[in-house]
């Protein structure tokens, strides 16, 4: 149990009645009073857009507003959950509806870094326990019984001693008359009915249905279509442009250019598709023209001759480095990303005089307006933001460039109009997952210990490419994590796991190379080092040892670690990333000549599980996601033009390459950390330390499927190196893993 | 432009479009009909999957004119009330992550429903591997086709 403070002024109250309207409703999040709210009903309420609330009407019907982009991370479903939950609401009478951007009324108006629930988990509990608190408080009022004989079930106030029972919604109006309480209870966890459940996605009937939810689907009666067409290459602009073809094809209303885009501006897709096929653009030289063989080279001199920005340094590395019995180093690369949301971006804008209207799919409705304000030069708040729901966004839409096309767009034409992107848009549009190439170097001591560790990151627009406070940190005593960035036209953004989609199948497969050389099981080389975090740890911590420990256990005890089975290879990983720590180990054999990988099992510590079907969905996805990239995937280029263009050539993974999962949870009661990314990181080290034990081969590079030693029609690869004892079994931490939740 | 009758969900419906548009442009645009989705126009992702006359095809690259008397169903045409055992089945396993490929998923596996209601789950495999979900939601996609097919 927890108690709270809560000022007055945090909730809003609904003391008007229309048309059997809301009753009680309060502010989640807002820190500013409003004007009681007079509302017809929950439909018109969400669509006037103006504010955050829950409320509950006289049949009972509880409304929560879901303030968080939607893309597929069940955010709709996890929010109203928690409120729900704390409510004691009867799950099948909430009714969840999307919130426009609302920055007065909600917080973190943003979907990216797995951060949703982590941030509003206190804040979503007290506005549930609030609300129940206000009715237990009307219907003691009602019945002039002590408030403490009361409980609630199910959307009931109960007092057992008289028998008498009464429903949310006929107390809901007298318990919105009442003081707000300053301090609200929680419930005890073991009393939880929704949280830990599996409970569905509240958006199903709809997408099974066809409804219109997603941008894309948007359409406004008198509204204008339009395609872009931008430069082919990457540091390339305009030259001239030639569109009187393509404005006398049917259909076209007019060709716009502004910046390096040309607009095709029509009423309907596919004549605006064909009139862009005849549009006669020149472009020219406008920087750096790169190509995927030149940032080859680029990377190996770089490791070498680049000027590193120091991360992190414990100890004195040369002096290890010197003194060592032995020297590990390796390195990897990994190739520039799509993200290839499935819903290619759109955006509709309609910039008036009096302000702009922006409706589509974005994980930042905030910066989507603060963009817009400047791009129109008026206030933001002249400006609204619907967002729809987002088919993918996987960081993609963390970038606010096609909505401000729109917006610009728009303000030329002065009309309203959706800017769709082709698929080929999208996946030569930019903004990838960077290129990265690392180096990592170890030393070991006569008796295999690491006394040294060394890490250099090269990324092409990476930004920082390392998580220097990450395992190993603060395991060795002598550390250098270092980064060179070289600044490319190619541009880059954030990929679902930014940095660790990569980083952490290099540093996994690095281990186990260390390990191997050390002479230690995999695992419990790893194992040893968390202890030495545990007892004796070397500067800054970033992540808890403990936890690393317990998933470790528990995925080495589900998956039957070092069991012996024939043409089975296992391989592990244990990543830390959005606060959630996840071990994973994967099982290969191999098929013609090449890696399949048939199983992986996850281990996850996320804290809390919300939603267990939707958890589960997000561990299963991110292995998927992280196996597919991994495997399958990459985007090259010839002359800054990115060579894969649509799913013919970008591969990404399909239904009968996929392993069989089994997903577990540590069982800990830790406020909730993020899922929508943790389990992607760790599945490429995973895989590629059972594809090295399958074939004494360690894959550098991804795609793995690129390596020479699996496209060529080679003679079967060498069995697995030497046999590697088990683990030792380590004692848990006390808090963790008092039973695991099975798939 | 010519005009095409084409008969959709059951219901007739004249449209003025050129002769290669394709159907999926015909249902977004012309019929505001946007359960069918647009996820590459080259017949790689199934996520404009419509059935003609039973038979699972990929709008993005049927031109109108090729439908003559066909007979088109799309997703919001599959079943009255959003209760085919396939969208039960959805729900029921809680299929959608971000949702935008399933209609085309949906309607891919009920046009092997339809042709072969006892599909085996390297049957379901197959036929579904045509379809690309980027969320990776396949596990559930294919439980959700088997389930379905016990209750058909
Ligand atoms: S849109 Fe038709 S198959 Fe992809
Ligand atoms: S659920 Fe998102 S693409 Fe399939």
């Amino acid at each position: 149990m927890s108690t709270v403070n809560k000022s007055r002024r945090d909730f809003l109250k609904l003391t008007s009645l229309t048309g059997g309207g809301l009753l009680l409703g309060f502010s989640w999040f807002s820190a500013e009073a409003k004007a009681p709210i007079v509302a017809a009903a929950p439909e018109a309420a969400a669509t006037l857009g103006f504010n955050s609330y829950l409320s509950i009407a006289p049949d009972g019907l509880i409304t929560i507003l879901s303030p968080n982009p939607e893309l597929g991370q069940n955010i709709m479903t996890s929010f109203p959950m928690i409120v729900a939950e704390e409510l004691d609401a009867d799950w099948t009478k909430v009714k969840v509806l999307q919130a426009p951007l609302d920055t007065k009324a909600f917080e973190r108006q943003v979907t990216g870094g797995s951060g949703a629930v982590p941030h509003s988990w206190k804040l979503l509990r007290n506005a549930g326990a609030t609300a129940r608190a206000m009715l237990m408080g009307a219907a003691a009022a009602r019945w002039t019984v002590p408030v403490e004989e009361l409980t609630t079930s199910d959307g009931f106030v109960i007092h057992a001693k008289t028998s008498k029972k009464a429903g949310y919604g006929e107390l809901a109006e007298e318990a919105s008359k009442l003081p707000v309480p300053k301090e609200v209870k929680w419930k005890d966890r073991k009393d939880f009915k929704l949280i830990g459940k599996e409970i569905k996605n509240v958006a199903n009937h709809d997408i099974v249905t066809g409804a219109p939810l997603f941008g894309l689907d948007f359409y406004r009666e008198g509204m204008l279509q339009a395609m872009i067409q931008r430069p082919p290459a990457f540091g390339m602009k305009i030259k001239s442009v030639d569109a009187e073809a393509a404005k006398a094809m049917p259909g076209i209303i007019n060709v716009v250019t502004f910046k390096n885009n040309v607009a095709v501006v029509g009423k309907s897709t596919w004549e605006i598709i064909k009139a862009r096929r005849v549009l006669k653009v020149e472009y020219e030289k406008d920087g750096n023209i790169e190509s995927t063989d030149d940032h080859n080279t680029l990377f190996k001199s770089l490791l070498d001759t680049g000027t590193p920005t120091v991360r992190r340094k414990d100890g004195d590395v040369e002096t290890a480095f010197k003194n060592a019995a032995k020297v590990i180093r390796s390195e990897y690369q990994c190739p520039f990303l799509s993200h290839s949301p499935m819903e290619p971006q759109n955006f509709f804008a309609h910039v008036r005089e009096d302000g702009a209207e922006l409706i589509g799919p974005t994980q930042v409705p905030g910066a989507a307006r603060s963009d817009a304000a400047k791009l129109l030069g008026i206030p933001e708040d002249k400006i609204t933001v619907q967002i729809t729901r987002l088919g993918g966004g996987f960081g993609r839409r963390l970038k606010t460039d096609y909505s401000n096309e729109a917006v610009e767009l728009s303000s030329i034409l002065k009309a309203p109009v959706k800017v769709s992107w082709t698929r080929e848009d999208d996946m030569t549009g930019g903004s990838y997952r960077p290129a990265v190439r690392y180096r990592f170097e170890a030393a070991l001591d006569a008796s295999g210990n690491m006394i040294g560790y060394k890490c250099r990151g090269v990324g092409i627009n990476s930004g920082n490419p390392t998580r220097e406070n990450n395992f190993p940190a603060a395991a060795v005593e002598n550390l250098l994590i270092e980064s060179v960035e070289h600044r490319s036209p190619i541009t880059t953004g954030a990929w679902r796991a930014p940095i660790t989609n990569f980083l952490a199948f290099a540093e996994q497969s690095f281990l186990d190379e260390v390990a191997e050389a050390s002479g230690k099981d995999p695992i419990q080389f790893r194992l040893d080092l968390l202890q030495k975090v545990k007892t004796t740890p070397v500067g800054t911590v970033g992540y808890s040892p403990d936890r690393m420990i317990a998933v470790t256990n528990l995925a080495v005890e589900k998956s039957k670690w070092g069991v012996k089975k024939p043409g089975v290879s296992q391989g592990f990983s244990v990543y830390f990333s959005h606060r959630s720590y996840v071990a994973q180990v994967a099982e290969v054999v191999m098929k013609n000549n090449k890696p399949s990988v048939t199983k992986v099992w996850a281990a996850c510590d996320c804290g809390e599980v919300v939603n267990l079907s939707g958890a589960r969905q997000q561990v299963m996805g991110g292995i998927v996601d992280g196996m597919g990239h991994a495997m399958f995937s990459k985007l090259t280029f010839k002359e800054g033009e990115p060579q894969e263009k649509n799913f013919d050539t970008y591969r990404l993974i399909r239904m009968r390459e996929i392993p069989e999962v089994e997903t577990y949870f540590v069982d800990n009661g830790i406020d909730p950390t993020g899922l929508g990314e943790p389990a992607l990181p760790p599945t490429g080290g995973a895989i590629a330390n059972a594809i090295y034990k399958a074939t004494g081969k360690r894959v550098k590079s991804q795609p793995f499927l690129d390596d020479p030693v699996f496209t060529a029609k080679a003679a079967p690869l060498r069995a697995a190196p030497k046999k590697v004892v088990p683990p030792k079994k380590t004692k848990l931490p006390p808090s963790s893993l008092k039973k695991s939740k099975v798939q | 432009m010519p005009k095409y009758n084409i008969q959709v969900n059951g219901k007739n419906q004249e449209v003025d479009v050129a002769e290669d548009t394709p159907l999926l442009w015909v249902l977004r645009d012309s019929l505001h009909l946007v359960g069918t989705k647009y996820g590459c126009g080259i017949a790689q992702c199934g996520a404009c999957t419509v059935h003609l006359d039973g038979a699972a095809v990929r709008s993005c690259m049927f031109p109108v004119s090729a439908i003559g008397t066909g007979k088109i169903t799309t997703i919001e045409g599959l079943s009255e009330k959003g209760d085919h055992p396939l969208q039960v089945a959805w729900n029921e396993v809680d299929v959608p992550q971000c949702g935008y490929c399933q209609s085309g998923q949906i309607m891919t596996a009920a046009a092997l429903l339809a042709e072969n209601p006892k599909p085996t789950m390297n049957q379901i495999v197959d036929t579904m591997h045509g379809n690309i979900c980027r969320c990776g939601a396949y596990h559930r996609i294919r439980e959700a086709v088997k389930l379905a097919s016990t209750k058909i």
